[in-house]
């Protein structure tokens, strides 16, 4: 199918594929079965620019935005979405500085984030607030011109990996989430330390760790936007990133299609091959129709929102919940349609329906995402639209 | 530190196609890719010049459309490239080949440094490196697979044996060879991928060049290609079944009669 790419995201579209079946692929399952951070992979993308492609030009990046970075994120994510969501947390990671931050924050930290050198991470949830963000505990409390953090986030991704942090935190606790503010935390700053290292289902080549703030103190300049920004900042980057997910669910759905496909022409049961009976034909087919589905909605709403678009947050949503859904489905039936071979892990789709598995969860789970549309249908229908 | 680094455009696929009329590769449908080998003297070349601050050129003999895989090389870090294409070149066999880049490096002038892949995937005779550096009067070394020490007079470098390496030392300017043991190429970047696309490519014609123009091309090619072709499949074997004193009676039987005892 020909989505009329420019120029600029065939070439994305290539170089990620290439790094994906070059430098991934031999690694893939070393990196999932030990757990492994991929460092070297991440250094070799930085030398290819991938961390300029959403970072605008003026501070060192390529000025790409949302379906060149869904077009990096979907190549990457086709061959192992551990190593694609390393990449694509430093995206989210920085979305809060592009979208929020200063002109100094911009330029000091972005293009150390273009350049590669500094991954990002992304740190709202916590033990106690997941799905309901208010429900976070982290304080900031200003004190002789500096902030002092305490408190402790769970579940972020490059976590320990990435030097500069977005931190949402609590300015004002007494007005809750309407008094949270986001804060950039820098590696390294006394009172930052990492906890527990989560051993997960899926995506094991990305690092997921609990970061820990006791009387952390950062400079008042670290703040972006103002106090009590903090909820909205959070949720505009989301809306942002959220096509991303989108993306690497469609990856990780086309990877385990063409396992799939590939393997039903090789094996052979009752004399020919199970390519050629009906009940896996159709399975193929739904397979290849859904993913060719969310992928229209993913990039169509990528292209809504390179278009400048502002009310984004209802059609973000869907490319993340449709897309998230198909992946787990076409997943589900790779491993199906490969029987005992598909359960075993000399197979990659075993790996790839566990890591499915996350983007129905993580930067909110699909219930949530319903809940995040039906609210602007029902927003839009008060204003008559 | 002034590096010249050879490339050859060549068809991606093993399976290559000859013209029975004219003994010639078809290229006409065949995606094309700088030779593999190639990619490890382009990414040796990058090496050297980064440590050196020094520039690094990339040449190439071909037709117009070898113009992508110079583009290529400009994408990877090369900041020159000159393409040498004219009709006048083509059919050049090794010889005639290495003739006509030694007039390009002539022309271009200063340089420290040679580098070329082991051989070429098509030709398969790594004769171009060994002829050039002969036809420009300066030390080779084949096959190298480590450089040593580098520094602008001379250079220690590892020659891959089959029973070990060499270690030899030579002055520069010199040629190398390089087998792909040496390094692992690195990957293009899109900054270099955008530059590489509004990259002025030189091109140079036999006009450019102050070669005897006789020892150009076909007419300059003293190797003669009687005839190439695709070797016939081989035809399927037959497999004997019944007992063993029948199947061992009947093998014999064959060998006999297609001669092989």
């Amino acid at each position: 199918m020909d989505y009329f790419l420019t120029e600029d995201q065939l070439m994305i579209k290539d170089l990620a594929k290439r790094i994906a079946e070059e430098r991934i692929k031999p690694v893939r399952a070393e990196l999932d079965e030990k757990e492994e951070f991929p460092k070297e992979i991440i250094q070799e993308m930085a030398k290819s620019d991938m961390f300029g492609i959403f970072i605008p030009e003026e501070f060192g990046g390529l000025g790409g935005r949302c379906l060149d970075l869904v077009l990096a994120v979907e190549e990457l994510s086709r061959i192992c979405s551990g190593v694609a969501i390393s990449f694509a947390a430093t995206a989210l990671g920085s979305f809060p500085i592009i979208l929020f931050g200063s002109q100094k924050q911009k330029e000091k930290y972005l293009p150390y984030v273009a350049s590669g050198k500094s991954l990002c991470a992304f740190a709202l949830t916590e033990p106690d607030a997941g799905s309901d963000a208010s429900g976070i505990k982290t304080t900031a409390r200003m004190e002789g011109g500096e902030y002092i953090l305490n408190g402790t986030k769970q579940w972020i991704t490059n976590g320990a990996e990435a030097d500069i942090y977005t931190v949402i935190a609590l300015t004002n606790p007494s007005k809750g989430i309407r008094g949270a503010s986001a804060f950039i935390v820098e590696k390294g700053t006394p009172g930052f330390v990492f906890g527990k290292k989560e051993k997960k289902m899926g995506i094991r080549a990305s690092s997921t760790r609990e970061l820990v703030f006791s009387n952390c103190r950062i400079p008042a300049e670290n703040l972006i936007s103002k106090e009590g920004m903090g909820f909205m900042v959070a949720m505009k980057t989301l809306d942002q990133s959220r096509p991303g997910i989108g993306a690497q669910a469609i990856g990780i759905a086309q990877g385990a299609m063409e396992e799939a496909l590939e393997y039903s022409h090789q094996r052979v049961q009752f004399g020919q091959p199970i390519s050629s009976f009906q009940a896996v034909q159709h399975m193929l087919a739904d397979m290849a129709t859904q993913i060719e589905a969310a992928r229209a909605l993913v990039y169509s709403v990528a292209r809504y929102m390179d278009s400048g678009a502002k009310e984004i947050s209802k059609e973000s949503a869907m490319t993340k919940l449709f897309a998230s859904d198909v992946a787990m489905q076409v997943t589900i039936n790779a491993v199906q349609i490969l029987g005992g071979y598909g359960y075993m892990r000399d197979y990659p789709v075993e790996k790839m329906m566990r890591d499915a598995k996350i983007t129905q969860i993580y930067e909110g789970t699909n219930q949530i995402q319903r809940n995040v549309i039906a609210l602007q249908m029902l927003k839009e229908r008060a204003k008559g639209r | 530190m002034e590096i010249i680094v050879c490339i050859k455009q060549v068809p991606e696929t093993g399976n290559i196609k000859i013209n029975p009329q004219t003994n010639t590769l078809i290229r006409e449908g065949v995606p094309s890719i700088i030779n593999p080998m190639d990619m490890y003297a382009i990414e040796e070349g990058l090496r050297i010049k980064e440590k050196s601050s020094g520039r690094m050129t990339v040449i190439t003999m071909g037709p117009p459309q070898a113009d992508a895989a110079l583009r290529e090389s400009i994408s990877l870090g090369a900041d020159d490239a000159i393409l040498i294409s004219d009709k006048r070149f083509s059919g050049a066999d090794t010889w005639a080949t290495a003739y006509t880049l030694a007039q390009a490096i002539k022309k271009i002038g200063h340089y420290d440094l040679i580098l070329c892949g082991k051989q070429a995937i098509d030709g398969d005779t790594a004769q171009v490196g060994p002829e050039l550096a002969e036809m420009l009067g300066i030390p080779i070394a084949t096959y190298v697979r480590k450089i040593e020490e580098i520094d602008n007079e001379h250079i220690r470098v590892h020659r891959m044996m089959e029973d070990g390496y060499d270690v030899i030392d030579t002055p520069m300017p010199a040629l190398l060879t390089v087998v792909k043991e040496i390094n692992i190429p690195r990957l293009p970047s899109l900054k270099g991928k955008m530059k590489a696309r509004k990259a002025e490519i030189t091109v140079w014609t036999a006009d450019d060049l102050n070669g005897e123009p006789s020892f150009y091309g076909l007419q300059g090619s003293p190797t003669w290609v009687v005839k190439i072709f695709s070797p016939d499949p081989r035809p399927s074997g037959r497999i004997l079944t019944g007992k063993t004193s029948e199947m061992v009676a009947e093998l014999v039987k064959g060998l006999k009669e297609t001669k092989i005892i």
